[in-house]
């Protein structure tokens, strides 16, 4: 595992889309440089030549028939949206009129 | 008369329901008064709709009348924690982000339980998004302890075993993903299931971390979670992990099995950080094993100190995964201050979640990004893989395991929410079995000289919840634990 145990704290936050605050940054900077510090406790395994596990059990593919149904309503699949107009979700502007 | 009716078991509602001596709606009445007069002290709901509830109490009462009864459920009362979906309800999973959500369909475990002509009882408070040990943090109330209001009830089912405990439902749901039903059974003194991964459809389950997430039944006794596993229990194509394996009549199995059985302690399940009056009560609960002839023999699970660590890795990168989500487009909290659709996305999802979902976001997101994911992620799915083999191996010696399912009981509110590690820390005996995919059962093997339940855990081979509910139910056939009520 790396040495460093300092989160990029901006970086980490950009890529999960989270508007942190300064405060929350120091505090989740610190708090999870205890819980990098922690975890690198798995460094004492030997795992070589181990399968990593997705899952508890082996998962394979699920084949169904390919049956026609009846899919949510449109009215309850807006029912919970912030915004609609039009049998649509509103959002802000995406692309720039260049 | 309604008290008594709160704290009856689903196994002697079901019995007196059958033979005409009480209704479904007085059964939901007693429960709702019992909520009103109790809940401003234990706050284990997030919603509740008495009429709701009432209308199906009566519609339960009108099949039975016309000799149409679905089955042992019918018209029990059930609560169910805010984190499944079911048509027309809140869900909000006890967060800011889902607020006002409201479910357009059932999950299937709803669906199954209402064919079995349940009456939903509520919505019940959980750690936001199933993250967290003590339900300190959902985002609209704490749940306390019925047994001392000043603690935690555990977590992060929390309200389902709070309200279980002070008569405000007689069975509930939950889920586990890392220790999630059992940890706050225990440390509220009822029985609390968590079936193999797998057994039970996650369809209509908010997503926490998917491979370990497991849907499981809380009730007063081993019988009550048997009949509710039964109910919820089987495969369903809508949840590509579902196993297609046979459903057993589990109360029945659970009744018909009588050992004696090799049982295993695992060493590591007793080393430093057990507190002494739990190792005492389980001590002694393993000795009744004994007397009863079963075969008792110290087992090594020798990766165990490492699945803490590893269970941190995988589930905070599949959460960080599953709640992308929530970006504020088509459902969930949007902000107001989103300049542009980027924006969008940083602002609702600040606002929207509470402080340790971005914390677990963070660490999951950090371990998944580029130049990380060998290091850890890919390293830790490689330990589970040994901790399976762990128990794969203790497996081949004996039928199940005996351990405490957690290592202190109830602590105060707020003594462990600045230190996340020492919280993380609570799941110690029971994350391993999510990461295994194992079944395992909490039951109320005694109490501190406080007053605080203790509990016993019983972990079993994949898809032998009959074997861990047999074991199980031999304890409490002798013992009273389980019928002991707080003063509230």
């Amino acid at each position: 595992m790396p040495e460093t145990r300092q989160i990029d704290i901006d970086y980490v936050a950009r890529l999960a889309r989270l508007a942190l605050t300064d405060e929350e940054k120091a505090l989740f900077s610190r708090q999870l440089a205890d819980v990098l510090h922690y975890v690198e406790k798995l460094n004492e395994v030997d795992v070589d030549g181990v399968e990593p596990s997705a899952h508890a059990f082996e998962v394979v593919n699920v084949w169904q028939d390919d049956v026609p149904a009846r899919p949510l309503p449109t009215e309850a699949a807006l029912q919970n949206a912030p915004a609609v107009r039009d049998n649509m979700f509103v959002v802000p502007k995406v692309v720039d009129e260049a | 008369m309604s008290n008594e009716l709160c704290f009856s078991s689903v196994t002697e509602l079901s019995a007196r329901l059958a033979d005409g001596e009480v209704t479904s709606v007085e059964i939901t009445r007693a429960l709702i008064e019992r909520t009103e007069s109790v809940e401003p002290r234990v706050r284990a709901f997030t919603h509740r709709d008495a009429e709701r509830a009432l209308a199906q109490a009566k519609a339960a009462d009108e099949r039975r009348a016309a000799g149409e009864a679905r089955g042992p459920l019918d018209g029990i009362p059930i609560s169910v924690k805010d984190v499944l979906a079911s048509a027309g309800e809140p869900l909000t999973c006890s967060s800011r982000m889902l607020e006002n959500f409201v479910s357009p369909y059932d999950s299937t475990v709803i669906e199954r339980l209402k064919r079995a002509g349940v009456v939903l009882w509520g919505r019940l408070n959980m750690d936001e998004f199933a993250m967290g040990s003590s339900t300190e943090n959902s985002a609209f109330h704490p749940t306390a302890n019925p047994w001392d209001l000043e603690r935690i009830p555990g977590g992060s089912s929390g309200g389902s075993a709070a309200a279980l405990a002070a008569g405000e439902a007689v069975a509930t749901i939950g889920s586990d993903t890392g220790g999630s039903v059992r940890q706050p059974a225990a440390l509220c003194g009822v029985v609390g299931l968590k079936p193999t991964y797998g057994r039970v459809s996650r369809y209509g389950l908010v997503a926490y971390a998917s491979s370990l997430d497991q849907v499981g039944p809380l009730g007063r006794c081993v019988d009550d979670v048997a009949v509710l596993l039964g109910a919820i229990a089987g495969h369903d194509p809508r949840d590509s992990t579902s196993v297609d394996v046979a459903v057993p009549n589990f109360a029945a199995e659970a009744r018909e099995k009588r050992g004696p059985w090799r049982l295993g302690l695992p060493k590591e399940y007793f080393g430093d950080g057990l507190d002494p009056e739990v190792r005492a009560a389980v001590e002694k609960a393993v000795d009744f094993y004994r007397e009863q002839g079963c075969e008792i023999c110290e087992v090594s699970l020798p990766r165990t100190e490492y699945a803490v660590a590893t269970y941190y890795i995988v589930a905070t990168a599949e959460a960080s995964s599953n709640l992308a989500r929530y970006d504020g487009v088509r459902y969930g909290h949007r902000s107001e201050k989103a300049s542009d659709a980027i924006d969008l996305y940083f602002h609702s999802r600040a606002e929207g979640f509470g402080q340790e979902v971005k914390r677990r976001i963070i660490l999951g997101t950090y371990v998944l990004s580029s130049g990380y994911y060998d290091a850890y992620y890919l390293r830790a799915q490689k330990v589970r893989t040994l901790i399976r083999e762990d128990f794969n191996r203790a497996f081949e010696q004996v039928d199940a395991l005996l351990t405490p399912t957690s290592p202190v009981p109830a602590f105060r509110r707020g003594e462990r929410t600045n230190d996340p590690l020492a919280m993380y820390l609570a799941d110690i005996y029971t994350i391993s079995a999510n990461l295994a995919g194992i079944p395992g059962v909490s039951i109320p093997c005694g109490f501190t000289a406080s007053g605080l339940p203790i509990g016993l855990q019983v972990l079993g081979k994949p898809f032998d919840e009959s074997g861990v509910l047999a074991i199980a139910r031999t304890y409490e056939q002798t013992h009273d634990w389980h019928t002991r009520h707080p003063e509230l």
